[in-house]
């Protein structure tokens, strides 16, 4: 498993590997938002909690079509199935990978973007912890959708469209917690309801992916 | 072996043809009658007016939007666990009614709203669930439609109408507490549980029997014809092979 | 037509909408399961005769 993850790492980080892309794309849309809505500060910060999230959502769904294309692509994938590691291990592997690789930096650097959208001093706290315990459900939910859709050639627009309602929960939850951070109320819930999507994903969802990988290598 | 052996698509054909004229009409009498009903002989509502006929639409179709997801996520656990052809056939045909039902749903609760909540949307949670049950409803249809080995089609379209009612299901609950969430008391609801007074109680019942008999109707004449579609295409795949 | 008062577009509007679409999902169920059976039996006969 661990060489699985590391291998996917390298892959990531190496040119072309898309690592930063999904920082950049982050920042971009983060940048877009004011010339969008207007700069004024209130507004801004109203909707900062919102749009981050939204903003991380996509980020996370860029590098998504990478999981599984290319080792299907190059035979990779068919011989893994083969090997002694179950499918599920792999599943949660190039979760793992695509997690460190993207949900974990989108995570980091969320609070940097706080500040440009004026999002209260109070929320950034809740910013980070929620994206932190909620990065790790996108990923493994993205998984599943890159699973799907793994056969098709043009497989990136249909499967933002398979995932992205199911990132509706984490969403609403996530984007919630920051909202009442920044009000001084009690986040605890909303943050609890991340906590236990993700780690309700994380149990079962691997299962899903192993099968719908199995399904596609048929 | 029971009753799995009308799951065999030839026998499948057989029983459904003759039963297939007699629900469209019994759907076709039920939602004629409920609808008149409905429409020309009950009272205004005190609150609502002459909007509660709205009713007669809004209820049934919301109540068969949900029921033919279940369906489709049942037809799906039987094509995955029985591997019969039938039913990941029956799954496929009826998402596009689902869909029609949603759809119906949405519109009439949105036309509805407009005089009664002054907005045509209202991020209800009731609305908004049925919001993402469309968009559910459009990435199965959509995956369907991708995936060219029919079988592999039902197999990830069958898991992934799994994945998704466990969502849809969680969705909902989201959807409640963010509606509510710092806005307590948003009281405008929709609600059925409300006592609904017998003098509309009848007519809605009807219409909802009128409801769900188009959408059996609807979903084994679709069957039918996947069924047809799949033995001409193995007919032209035979054909082909034969002729190479 | 009952006395629909103010609401009268609203309540036409739903049910036109409605019936509009429960017609038109009937009426293209028809249509495909006739094509189909069309096509299928002229590639049986194409294929038998």
């Amino acid at each position: 498993m661990i060489a699985v993850i590391k291998r996917d790492l390298l892959l990531a980080v190496r040119a072309g590997g898309g690592f930063g892309l999904g920082l950049a794309f982050f920042l971009i849309v983060v940048v877009l938002v004011p010339f969008g809505v207007g700069p004024e500060q209130a507004i801004l910060s109203r909707i900062a909690p919102g749009i981050l999230w939204v903003a991380a959502l996509l980020a996370a769904l860029l590098s998504l079509d990478r999981v599984f294309a290319l080792d299907f692509e190059d035979g990779a994938l068919a011989l893994l199935a083969t090997s002694p590691l179950p499918l599920e291990a792999l599943a949660i592997s190039k979760a793992m990978a695509h997690w460190i690789t993207t949900g974990l930096p989108l995570t980091i650097v969320a609070p940097l973007l706080g500040f440009l959208l004026h999002l209260d001093a109070e929320a950034f706290v809740y910013l980070f912890g929620g994206l932190l315990i909620g990065t790790p459900a996108l990923s493994v939910i993205g998984t599943f959708g890159a699973g799907l859709t793994v056969g098709l050639r043009r497989g990136g627009l249909l499967m933002s469209l398979l995932v992205l309602p199911l990132y509706i929960p984490t969403l609403i939850f996530g984007a919630e917690a920051v909202r009442r951070g920044a009000l001084g109320l009690d986040a605890l819930v909303p943050l609890a309801m991340v906590g236990a999507i993700t780690a309700g994903c994380v149990a079962m969802l691997p299962f899903a992916t192993a099968a719908v990988l199995r399904m596609n290598l048929r | 072996m029971s009753m799995w052996k009308y799951a065999n698509p030839k026998l499948f054909m057989g029983w459904t043809a003759p039963i297939l004229p007699w629900l469209f009409g019994a759907a076709f009498v039920c939602l004629v009658v409920s609808l008149v009903w409905g429409f020309f002989f009950t009272p205004d509502d005190y609150r609502q007016g002459s909007t509660v006929k709205i009713i007669y639409l809004h209820v049934p179709s919301a109540l068969m939007a949900i029921n033919a997801w279940f369906m489709m996520l049942v037809a799906s656990l039987v094509w995955l666990i029985r591997r019969h052809h039938v039913s990941a056939l029956a799954a496929k045909a009826a998402a596009p009614v689902g869909i029609v039902m949603t759809l119906i749903a949405l519109l009439t609760g949105a036309i509805w709203g407009q005089p009664m909540w002054g907005t045509y949307w209202a991020w209800d949670p009731r609305l908004t669930s049925f919001l993402i049950l469309f968009l559910f409803y459009l990435g199965y249809v959509a995956l369907w439609a991708a995936i060219d080995d029919p079988d592999t089609a039902a197999d990830l379209t069958s898991v992934l109408c799994i994945v998704g009612s466990v969502f849809a299901l969680l969705s909902r609950y989201a959807v409640n507490f963010w509606n509510q969430g710092l806005h307590q008391g948003a009281s405008l609801s929709l609600d059925k549980e409300e006592n609904v007074a017998d003098v509309f109680y009848l007519p809605l019942l009807v219409a909802i029997a009128g409801f769900v008999l188009l959408f059996l109707a609807l979903v084994l004449l679709r069957t039918r014809t996947e069924i047809r579609a799949r033995r001409l295409r193995a007919l032209l795949i035979k054909e082909g092979r034969s002729n190479a | 037509m009952p006395d629909l008062g103010k609401y009268a577009v609203e309540v036409l509007a739903a049910y036109g909408v409605s019936l509009t679409l429960l017609v038109a999902i009937t009426v293209m169920s028809w249509r495909s399961s006739r094509r189909q059976k069309a096509a299928l039996e002229a590639t049986e006969a194409r294929l038998n005769g």
